[in-house]
């Protein structure tokens, strides 16, 4: 495996509040290779945002890096003071947000906003950004592309927006894109089609991918890597083959039988029992154990193994062994 | 050209602006009074300040009536000193609007870059500044525009205070009416900061000041217009305020207000007219102005459409 691009090792994000400090990411580790995509999963509150916001240094106030470290191609990112990590970050790394409304400047032609963004990080003239921009518009499957980059973010649809988001995430070639929840504020018909235009142009570049989304469906579709998780923590990672459909940690089975497969057929939806504790009422020992139907005696008491980049596949005392 | 003029004629702007009558009539207004101060000189009958135009033996002329003695006839009547009223209006009015402008822009510059910054960068420096806006929000803003003119002027040297009246004048009201923009300001940039282009913004690399000049000045400056247009009405009535209180315009260069302090005097003597129509002016003036700010804030306000 050539070197990562991204490299977190046992990220702690805190937030002190009056009663006690909460870990909204607890020691969460994993790697992404150069032109892999990992999906990053979980339920509303897992930390996969977080985990997002801390690679990208948007960490609002309180919330912070308590320990750990962020690997850049190499170099750590986590430590950097406010200047040098804009330099790094705004070049390597490019952000698909949820609601491309609000992703786009609404005063701003689109064409203007992508070469602006590759005047900041290439050292290319002002021309040679502006058709550097028809091109990234015409990448991204924008018909017309060079008629349109004087137009205007509400003059397109929700889904041609999308593209443009994704044009502008690329348009500077970082070499890891963070993309959270990018389909979620789109219609069902137009978020196949940006996720297989997100997958084929970080294939073709070689960009590392980080998508954070609690849609399945997506996860099973583009991604090679999953990494579930839980209550702040990382329950499983492993290739999305493996994790769909030997699910090693109890909390992926059951997420994997509480979503709706049409040649399942129309029966009664599967559920895990119970909701994820808040931050700030986790249970002693694994987090998941009062929903887990497989608790023992010591999962009240030890929190499950940490998982280390490259190490065990789920976070569990009982997770079925990955078969190799 | 051509196209692009009709096309301005067709946005929903324009719309709703020929269908608001009360917006036209107030436009029209303020146009013909900035037009008719803008070319006093063109315009006015007499040049009031130049003594050689004057005939003291026209003073008191009642208005649209012969003079008994020199049997000139003037529209809006003369002062104590012969001077034609009408035309010391349109001279007055260049001041007032002259001052009202300046002050507005004066306030808006320094309220918007305080409310930018208060609201981008947050945390000690956003509370000072705002908490400075709250203590002053507590005085009056005529209080506090005194009191810096006052201030200010102490400052002048004395050969210079005429010729700074107009400029120190613009200083005060300007530093009283700063508030409201920095706090519209600041509310619309903590709503805009949070938004993603924003965060993308800075993720790319881009320094805050230029993230709040390329990205959240132009999404803030539709309430800014608005309230610059409602504060143009207060500055040009604080104006005439300071200068009625005999603080402002130097007798020199006389606004509306020191008219309207100079026909005060006469009032009781039955000549009513020389405080009389310098007052009208300046009620249609900021009544007008006043009227195109409400309608300009119920057209930028998407909620009421």
């Amino acid at each position: 495996m050539a070197e990562a691009v991204l490299s977190i090792r046992e990220l702690v994000v805190e937030i002190p509040t009056r009663h006690a400090v909460l870990r909204p990411v607890d020691r969460v580790s994993f790697d992404i290779a150069p032109g892999e995509i990992l999906g990053v999963v979980g339920e509303s509150g897992a930390g996969k945002s977080m985990t997002g916001n801390a690679v990208i240094g948007l960490l609002d106030r309180p919330a912070h890096i308590a320990s750990g470290e962020i690997l850049l191609n190499g170099t750590r990112i986590d430590n950097l003071t406010k200047d040098r990590l804009r330099r790094v970050r705004g070049k390597q790394i490019g952000m698909v947000f949820q609601d491309p409304l609000t992703s786009l400047n609404p005063l701003l032609p689109i064409g203007e906003q992508i070469a602006e963004t590759i005047l900041e990080h290439l050292p290319v003239s002002r021309a040679e950004a502006e058709s550097r921009a028809v091109a990234a518009l015409e990448e991204v499957g924008i018909p017309a592309a060079a008629a349109r980059i004087g137009s205007y973010p509400h003059e397109f649809s929700g889904g041609m927006r999308q593209r443009v988001v994704i044009a502008l995430a690329l348009c500077a070639e970082p070499a890891l894109v963070i993309a959270d929840e990018p389909t979620t504020a789109l219609d069902v018909s137009v978020q196949a089609q940006i996720i297989a235009l997100l997958k084929q142009l970080c294939r073709e570049r070689g960009t590392a991918v980080m998508l954070v989304t609690h849609d399945m469906g997506v996860i099973a579709e583009a991604v090679d890597r999953v990494a579930v998780m839980y209550a702040g923590r990382l329950a499983e990672i492993g290739a999305v083959r493996d994790v769909l459909t030997r699910p090693a940690h109890p909390y992926t089975t059951g997420l994997m039988a509480s979503t709706p497969l049409a040649s399942k057929g129309l029966k009664r939806l599967n559920q895990i029992p119970g909701a994820m504790p808040p931050l700030s009422r986790l249970p002693e020992g694994c987090a998941f154990h009062p929903r887990c139907p497989q608790a023992a005696e010591r999962c009240r008491k030890e929190p499950g193994p940490t998982l280390a980049a490259g190490g065990g596949r789920a976070a569990c005392w009982f997770a079925r062994e990955p078969v190799a | 050209m051509e196209s692009q003029l009709s096309r301005a004629w067709q946005s929903d702007f324009m719309w709703s602006f020929r269908r608001s009558p009360t917006a036209v009539v107030s436009f029209f207004v303020v146009l013909v009074l900035v037009l008719g101060a803008v070319f006093a000189p063109l315009v006015a009958p007499h040049n009031p300040f130049d003594p050689s135009s004057l005939n003291l033996m026209n003073g008191f002329s009642k208005p649209m009536q012969p003079n008994a003695f020199t049997g000139d006839a003037f529209w809006l009547g003369t002062d104590d000193q012969g001077r034609d009223v009408f035309s010391t209006i349109l001279y007055g009015m260049r001041i007032s609007l002259f001052v009202g402008f300046c002050a507005v822009l004066f306030a808006m510059v320094l309220g918007v870059t305080l409310g930018l910054i208060a609201g981008y960068s947050g945390g000690t420096v956003g509370t000072v500044i705002m908490r400075i806006a709250d203590v002053q929000l507590t005085f009056p803003a005529i209080l506090v525009a005194m009191l810096i003119f006052g201030i200010a002027k102490g400052f002048t040297p004395v050969h210079l205070r005429d010729q700074m009246a107009i400029w120190v004048l613009i200083f005060a009201i300007g530093l009283s009416d700063w508030v409201q923009f920095a706090r519209v300001v600041r509310g619309a940039t903590l709503v805009e900061r949070k938004k993603d282009y924003v965060q993308a913004a800075s993720l790319n690399g881009r320094k805050a000041v230029g993230i709040m000049l390329r990205h959240i000045l132009p999404n803030v400056l539709g309430p800014v217009l608005v309230i610059a247009t409602i504060s143009l009405a207060l500055a040009i009535i604080a104006e005439a305020t300071l200068s009625f209180l005999g603080v402002g315009a130097p007798p020199t260069q006389p606004s509306l207000g020191t008219l309207i302090r100079i026909g005060q005097g006469f009032l009781f003597s039955g000549e009513w007219w020389i405080l009389f129509f310098p007052a009208v002016t300046l009620l249609v003036l900021a009544l007008s102005v006043n009227l195109l700010g409400d309608w300009l804030r119920d057209v930028l306000n998407p909620r009421l459409r």
